[in-house]
């Protein structure tokens, strides 16, 4: 069974700090700027595409109104440098005039002209804003729901996915799938998806925009259009080996941080100050190197945009106003004509970005459908038994199971366990104790064999119904971010307050939730710290008897619980036990002596079972565990 | 702000910076010369029919443009030079002095916290200066050079930029007034969404148990609603700044044509004029616009540089004595002298008054519930804390009169999570010894009881270590620990309830080597279990910090009423009446 345990020691590994504490160790999503960081590739990503676009299906006519609304607001926009241009020639023509008529004073200009223009530029401005922030705002609605929706059939799935799917994964990697990458998906995407548009209109607007001022202009400018897209994919693809050796050297230095601090009083005590410094130092270094050059290379592409810039910038006031001295285009033209060089650039500068920004939103998106498709449990049959009152026996009939494939750990196991009866799991640690736990709660089923309760085979059972004939106490304390009384009230729906004081004062956990500030309404915090071990103990114990289950499960704590405490929860699970049917894994010699069925396990395989006086008299494993564990020699 | 105390690890780069300032000049200077030439050509070259002219300057033109994308590059180095120069200088400065803390300093600020601001703080701050180098360096000297560029072009046009200027500020002032607030709202629905994801895994076993998925699904429902309608409305708000910025822009530009036309018609400003000064407005608009959305990023590098300074600046609490005493040779007796401690800033002290002597060649054991102070005990030895009042000797020299380096080379500690390191399982037992020979490391592994699963593995002694061990389970981890202990062959032994994690049958085996092996030396240990120290030569059982009984397990089962009652729970009667007998 994995450990279902909260540590909050290496919250740290977190690349949110304030996330708080889960257990995954140095995750994918550690980097820092991720935005600006390595792009992590997709394995398929046509498949995930095409499953993206189905999330997005009922929202095709919004993409396509988006799609609409930019082209219109880019249409506006590209208009605005001819109209200034226009009114600059306006400007000249009057000047023109003037000269020619040899008037100085008079008035030549056509104001009235101008204003017209200008009248027209507001408006063009107005729209372009306007349609460009409709666009925005339908995006962000379409984005939000999709990310809505993924995040919903996470935590859906979750709780459709069989144990074994966690078992062998780290909560840090699921966690980083809900938050990271669904994340990553609502910034990228939604930038993507617009900006995309807007710079293809704009480039193609543009385009059509330069020809009709002036083709020779155009032409030479277009030289600059594939120098620029080449330069600009080479610096990116450059810098990118760097960003992903820096990425690789952060974490270096992040895991050797994280590993000395964690590991501070060893350090000490091993006198490995020195040492842990000289290690730091060198991977610093390293990381140095490639983080100077990372950011070097992709500051490059400023510099080198802004060169080309400049240099088209010179090539049109050169050859624009050699053209206008021969009479063939307008001052008005070359500044417009200039506006668009300008932002010609822009658009081919997001090209890129966004082709890699789309990379990693697929690839974050094809993690998350990864987790999405993977094979739930199976489901329920059909014609489920009802289990109507359980009297608690239970039956294993040739039963074999193994977490691995073809690998068994319990190799046709046979035991019949009469109601009322108290088993004890024993066995060293790692023996596999909490298999038994895991193939009766269904968490994992038998791969062949029969597991009955009071006769029925549990798979005939709905599983929800036969964990209601549970009740499960486990060392690893589960309780949630709520009061006590909540976390109490957990395992059955509308409990008045009474009957969680009865089952509170059933287990003798009453008094001490009585002196607790708030007593029941005391919240118990994110880390579930600010209650002890032992007091956790008691109320998960009182969650399993305000249930009032005819079959126990108990995990018998080994250590810190102090004694008194320990005394405390004994009586409380003497108590619970009465009468029912009970598996304990068990660690006390008298739960151990007192069952009437034991069963001994070592290597995850049940290799002796019966009571303490048959198991001793035949002098195999349980003799010398016993011998071992408790006579002193 | 005490975060301005890490402009100091500036002061290697004082050259670099002023060289990088030269360039950033030269850079501004170059983009904002271009205009003029272009002004030029239109005023000289085109209006007066001058081809020359506009050949010559565009020429000028090219070299200029040269010269700045050159200057350009140039800061680009220097910049990415200086600023993670800076941060690795910074990085390494704080690991040092993590490294030199005491248990004291380490637990005011948490581990988490510690590693948060050597990682995340330091990359915070490094951006934050790169940001400030390429960006409001060149922004800030480009705004002041194209407003006075732009002054002497038209003087009577420049409030059209002021305009613009305070209208953009103003905007983003308030969106932001508006928007940071929800920005910690965002924060905090981020995190309950995770806290609940969390709880989801980590409460799999139980929910399933209880069929509670239904109302869990319900409980995520309700925050991912809450997020999504706050990240909306964020988002629609933040949009609404792009079109803002561009109406400004394009407002101002109108209003310049406007003015420009007036002017020219009187003959007082010249159209290549008007155009020129199009470019620089734009430009020191733009300028001034970076700048304010910098000014948005230094509130949280300042917190980050506070957090920063904070472990600088702490005091470390023990320190190594002026004139060390001189450390004898051999022995290792281990004397505590009317000990009490108390932890920084609590309340009681853990412990009163502990006196004890722990002798070379004998087994100390100390026995108590939970909160009892018995570890503290331990961790006192090697000056994880300094005692409040008392004395600890070891062979008669107060522990505070050793250098820690020296104090700790004699003794051998292992704690009661087992830390283990990233590297090989060799590396990991030598790591206080790197000294130790093959016939060493094999022993130490041997009296372990870590032997039997090393031989098991594929690279034996050379199998990797995953970072914090997680490769290996709590018993094999804990044997490794110990291990370790063994193979720097150390005067004293502390083994704080270390043997938890391991079975009861590897804890007799693991003993009864260790007894062979630590002949001659002072071995304390703690624990809960009674059967790991029934053997030992002297037992002390602490409660509530005291002692409140000292002897054999014989004698303490007849005279001591807290051992019998601890006893009691873990020995069969059987045992106990044999034992008192």
């Amino acid at each position: 069974m994995a450990k279902l345990n909260t540590s909050s020691t290496d919250m740290s590994s977190n690349n949110n700090p304030s996330t708080g504490g889960f257990g995954g160790r140095q995750g994918r999503g550690h980097g820092h700027g991720r935005a600006r960081g390595a792009i992590e590739k997709p394995k398929d990503f046509k498949g995930t595409l095409r499953k993206l676009i189905k999330y997005l299906k009922p929202y095709h006519f919004l993409i396509i109104l988006v799609l609409f609304f930019a082209i219109i607001s880019t249409i506006f926009s590209v208009l605005i440098p001819k109209t200034l241009g226009d009114i600059t020639n306006k400007i000249v023509e009057g000047i023109g005039v003037i000269k020619n008529s040899g008037l100085a004073q008079s008035s030549s200009i056509d104001f009235g002209a101008i204003i017209y223009l200008i009248e027209i530029l507001i408006g063009i401005y107005l729209i372009s804003a306007l349609f460009s922030y409709l666009q925005g705002w339908i995006t962000a609605g379409i984005t939000q729901k999709v990310v809505f929706n993924l995040r919903k059939n996470i935590s859906l799935k979750i709780n459709r996915l069989p144990l074994r799917y966690f078992d062998t994964r780290t909560h840090g990697d699921i966690l980083s799938r809900v938050t990271n990458d669904v994340d990553t998906i609502s910034q990228n995407f939604n930038q993507s998806l617009t900006q995309i548009v807007t710079a293809v209109t704009t480039i193609i607007g543009i385009l059509i925009m330069m020809f009709i001022i002036n083709w020779q202009l155009t032409l030479v400018a277009l030289i600059i259009l594939p120098i620029s897209f080449f330069l600009v994919s080479f610096i990116i693809n450059k810098s990118q080996k760097y960003f992903l050796n820096h990425q690789i050297s952060l974490g270096k230095i992040n895991g050797h941080i994280e590993e000395m601090f964690s590991g501070h009083i060893i350090v000490k005590a091993f006198n490995g100050e020195q040492k842990a410094i000289s290690v730091f130092h060198k991977i610093n270094n390293e990381l140095y190197e490639n983080a100077w050059k990372s950011q070097f290379f992709s500051g490059l592409l400023y510099p080198i945009m802004h060169f080309i810039e400049n240099s088209g910038f010179v090539v049109v006031s050169v050859l624009g106003g050699w053209l206008a001295l021969q009479g063939r285009t307008s001052i008005g033209s070359i500044q417009a004509f200039i506006q668009y060089m300008n932002q010609f650039t822009r658009p081919i500068t997001q090209t890129v970005n966004i082709a890699n920004i789309f990379q990693s939103a697929i690839a974050a998106a094809e993690r998350i459908f990864e987790f999405l498709e993977a094979e739930e449990e199976t489901p329920d049959t059909d014609h489920p038994i009802v289990l109507k009152k359980v009297k608690g026996a239970v039956d294993f009939v040739n039963v074999f199971f193994g977490y691995a494939p073809e690998k068994f750990v319990i190799k046709d196991f046979n035991v019949s366990i009469k109601a009322g009866q108290k088993v004890a799991i024993v066995g060293p640690t790692g023996a596999g104790k909490t298999t038994i736990v895991n193939l009766l709660m269904r968490f994992y089923d038998v791969n062949s064999g029969v597991i009955k309760i009071d006769g029925i085979d549990i798979k005939e059972i709905r599983r929800s119904d036969l964990r209601k004939a549970f009740g499960m106490v486990l060392q690893d304390t589960w309780l949630f971010n709520g009061t006590i009384e909540e976390n109490i009230a957990y395992g059955k729906d509308n409990v008045s307050h009474e009957e969680v004081v009865k089952a509170a004062q059933a287990v003798y956990a009453d008094h001490f939730i009585r002196t607790l500030p708030e007593g029941y309404n005391m919240v118990i915090n994110e880390e579930a710290d600010n209650i002890s071990q032992g007091e956790k103990q008691l109320l998960t114990i009182a969650r399993v008897m305000l249930v009032n289950p005819p079959i126990l499960i108990l995990d018998e704590a080994t250590s810190s619980v102090d004694t008194r405490t320990e005394n405390i929860i004994q009586a409380a699970t003497d108590k619970m036990m009465k009468g029912r049917t009970s598996f304990i894994i068990a660690h006390r010699l008298s739960t151990i002596r007192n069952a009437d069925l034991i069963l001994v396990m070592n290597d995850g395989n049940i290799v002796e079972q019966g009571n303490h006086e048959d198991l001793l008299a035949k002098n195999g494993f349980y003799a010398s565990l016993y011998n071992s564990q408790f006579v002193n020699n | 702000m005490s975060g301005t105390k890490i402009l100091k690890y500036l002061s290697p780069y004082v050259w670099p910076l002023i060289l990088m300032a030269i360039f950033v000049y030269c850079q501004v200077s170059a983009t904002l010369a271009l205009p003029d030439y272009m002004a030029r050509i239109i005023n000289e070259g085109i209006m007066k029919q001058d081809t020359n002219l506009i050949f010559r300057n565009g020429l000028i033109m090219i070299l200029i443009a040269i010269g700045g994308s050159l200057a350009a590059i140039a800061v680009s180095y220097l910049s990415s030079k200086i600023s993670t120069g800076f941060a690795r200088n910074l990085r390494e400065a704080l690991f040092s002095k993590v490294e030199n803390f005491s248990l004291i300093e380490l637990n005011k600020f948490s581990t988490a916290s510690l590693i948060t601001r050597n990682t995340n703080d330091v990359q915070q701050i490094q951006m934050v200066f790169m940001m400030f180098f390429r960006i409001a360096l060149l922004a800030l000297l480009m705004g002041i050079l194209s407003t006075t560029k732009a002054y002497y072009l038209a003087p009577s046009m420049t409030w059209i930029m002021a305009v613009a200027v305070v209208s953009l500020i103003l905007i983003i002032a308030l969106l932001f007034k508006i928007i940071i607030p929800k920005f910690s709202q965002l924060q905090k629905l981020i995190d309950k969404l995770n806290l609940i994801t969390r709880e989801l895994l980590t409460g799999l076993r139980v929910i399933r148990a209880f069929n509670k998925e239904d109302y869990e699904a319900q409980k995520f429902n309700k925050v991912n609603q809450d997020l999504t309608h706050l990240n909306l409305f964020i988002n629609r708000l933040m949009m609404l700044l792009q079109p803002a910025m561009m109406l400004i822009m394009n407002f101002m530009m109108i209003a310049i044509v406007w003015f420009s036309a007036k002017q020219i018609e009187l003959g007082s400003l010249q159209v290549g004029s008007m155009l020129a000064f199009l470019q620089y407005s734009m430009q020191a608009v733009s300028a001034f616009l970076m700048i304010s959305i910098i000014f948005i990023a230094i509130p949280r590098a300042s917190i980050s540089a506070d957090r920063i300074v904070e472990v600088l600046e702490t005091d470390i609490q023990i320190k190594d004595p002026i004139k060390p005493a001189r450390v004898p040779k051999k022995g290792g007796k281990v004397e505590f002298k009317n000990v009490t401690f108390v932890y920084p800033g609590a309340a009681e002290p853990v412990l009163y008054n502990i006196s004890f002597v722990a002798l070379p060649g004998q087994t100390t054991a100390f026995i108590g519930s939970v909160g009892s102070g018995k570890s503290t005990i331990i961790n006192l030895i090697p000056r994880f804390y300094d005692v409040t009042q008392g004395q600890i000797l070891i062979d008669d020299v107060d522990v505070r009169n050793m250098k820690q380096h020296d104090l700790r080379a004699r003794i051998g500690y292992v704690s009661q999570k087992a830390i283990l390191f990233s590297g090989t399982i060799e590396e990991n037992i030598t790591y206080g010894n790197p000294h130790a020979t093959q016939e060493e490391i094999f022993r130490a592994a041997a009296t372990a009881q870590a032997l039997e699963f090393i031989k098991e593995l594929d690279q034996k002694f050379n199998s990797s270590v995953a970072q914090a061990g997680t490769n290996f389970s709590g018993g094999q981890k804990q044997r490794l620990a110990i291990a370790r202990a063994l193979a720097k062959n150390p005067e004293i032994y502390l083994f704080d309830d270390s043997f938890s994690a391991l079975d009861f049958k590897t804890d007799a085996a693991l003993r009864m080597a260790l007894r062979r092996e630590a002949k001659g030396k002072t071995v304390l240990i703690v624990t809960q279990r009674i059967g790991t120290i029934m053997d030992a030569d002297k037992i002390i059982v602490i409660d509530g910090g005291r002692i409140v009984g000292q002897g054999t397990h014989k004698e303490l089962l007849r005279n001591c009423e807290i051992y019998r009652e601890i006893a009691s729970f873990q020995l069969s009667p059987e045992e106990l009446t044999a034992d008192l007998n």
